[in-house]
């Protein structure tokens, strides 16, 4: 008897938000227990439901999965996102390995110095506009479908938008010298799971604030100061 | 007619490691094109080879693939090392990643500059000895199989041996408290193809010559 996944974090986006944008996407219902105490953590260390000792944890299908890529990659196959075959698969995973490099650049801002934020926030905006969306513009354009790969909606699809929205909290012209992407941003975000994800009182979790770093350095005890790149 | 798999990297270990491995695992001939300077990182990027301007690159069935995990689950799926059904990828997955994540911090401890490179070397160690291996030797204790996953031999199985071996050639006695981890190391490299591949004139790379890392470095940035 399958329940809904079920969703161990913190009350915010962090490495369990594109798990939460891909569940969302393929009309997956799941629940989220957030973690506030270091108490809390302290259990789930001692059950034994982290594996490595880290979260994210999802509970699915009768696993504790942990590993942000092992999750993505089981809900995509499971709820085929993950392309029809093998080749199509590559391109969905060199496509997301890229907006995953980006998004992780966005991860760690909210725990940098505020000297350090405005030299990240410029290393985001160039990678993005110089590295990132030019690729994603010319896979577009060059073959001229609605999709990324296979002229099918894929978790490559769902991650991308993720990321665009991302630099764009950032930056909110960011977009401005790349029409496909602009195109791709309205259409894939009508898509009606999707549409109904961006709505206000979904469980996306909002851009991290302070609260939010305070609770991660609380729970996890993380107190040293994270570098930018 | 599938031309052998061909490696876009610089002769050293980095990330582009648990590819030949992997390759090497599945018993699978591939070359080698070494960047010896930063104009070959160029080169390779003005000609539109790097769809994100960084390497690894494998030009592989008619792809030049980039993005190590990308590479690594395609070459996995190809020979058949990746599991039978959802289920036993998900496992795999889930070792990797955490096998992937130790890998990186052994491996860029040799790049760091010399004030960090100790204090980020014994991170890595004291995470192999209470993080990453207690978890490994559970798994093999709990089903008392000689592979990690499905009864069978998989790529979490070549990723654990290389990170073993990583861990060793800086701490030689890591492996003291983990039995389990021993022996799985003496049958995992006594696989035809991976005894191959540990024999001097593979290629395997070596740890950076402290030497030539800023070197290296200099290539990338």
């Amino acid at each position: 008897m399958a329940g809904k996944p079920k969703l161990y974090y913190f009350n915010g986006r962090g490495k369990m938000e594109s798990i939460r944008w891909l569940l969302a996407a393929a009309g997956v219902e799941f629940e989220e227990e957030f973690l506030e105490t270091r108490e809390q953590y302290e259990k789930l260390l001692q059950d034994g439901s982290l594996l490595f000792q880290q979260v994210p944890m999802v509970e699915i299908d009768g696993m504790k999965m942990v590993q942000t890529r092992a999750i993505l990659n089981y809900i995509a196959a499971k709820y085929n996102l993950y392309g029809k075959d093998l080749k199509e698969r590559a391109l969905i995973d060199m496509y997301v390995g890229g907006t995953d490099d980006l998004m992780g650049f966005i991860l760690m801002f909210p725990f940098l110095s505020a000297e350090d934020k405005e030299k990240q926030h410029a290393f985001i905006v160039q990678k993005a506009t110089s590295r990132y969306f030019p690729a994603y513009e010319k896979v577009l354009k060059d073959h001229g479908h609605d999709f990324l790969v296979g002229n099918n909606f894929s978790w490559a699809d769902v991650h991308l938008l993720e990321a665009i929205l991302m630099v764009e909290e950032k930056k909110s012209d960011v977009l401005s010298g790349f029409p496909q992407l602009q195109a791709f941003k309205a259409r894939i975000s009508s898509i009606p799971t999707i549409k109904k994800f961006l709505e206000p009182g979904s469980q996306r979790k909002p851009v991290p604030d302070d609260k939010y770093v305070e609770t991660v350095r609380r729970v996890l005890c993380m107190y040293y100061d994270v570098k930018a790149n | 007619m599938a031309a052998k798999p061909k490696l876009h990297y610089v002769s050293e270990r980095g990330r582009m490691e648990p590819i030949r491995w992997l390759l090497a695992a599945a018993g699978i001939e591939f070359d080698e094109c070494f960047m010896k300077t930063k104009d070959d990182l160029l080169k390779l990027r003005k000609d539109g080879f790097l769809l994100f301007q960084q390497v690894p690159m494998v030009e592989i069935d008619g792809m030049k693939m980039v993005q190590t995990r990308a590479i690594l689950n395609y070459i996995a799926a190809k020979y058949n090392l990746y599991g039978k059904d959802l289920k036993e990828r998900a496992l795999i997955d889930m070792y990797v990643e955490g096998l992937f994540d130790l890998n990186e911090l052994i491996m860029t401890s040799d790049y760091q500059p010399a004030d960090k490179k100790e204090q980020q070397l014994a991170t890595a160690l004291d995470k192999a000895t209470n993080r990453y291996f207690p978890v490994f030797e559970k798994v093999l204790k709990d089903h008392g199989q000689d592979f990690l996953v499905g009864n069978r031999f998989s790529r979490a199985d070549v990723q654990l041996l290389e990170v073993l071996l990583m861990a060793e050639e800086c701490k030689p006695d890591i492996l003291a408290q983990f039995p389990l981890l021993q022996s799985f190391k003496a049958r995992i490299s006594n696989i035809p193809t991976i005894k191959k591949f540990l024999q001097p004139g593979s290629q395997r790379k070596s740890p950076p010559r402290q030497e030539d890392v800023p070197k290296i470095i200099k290539i990338f940035y």
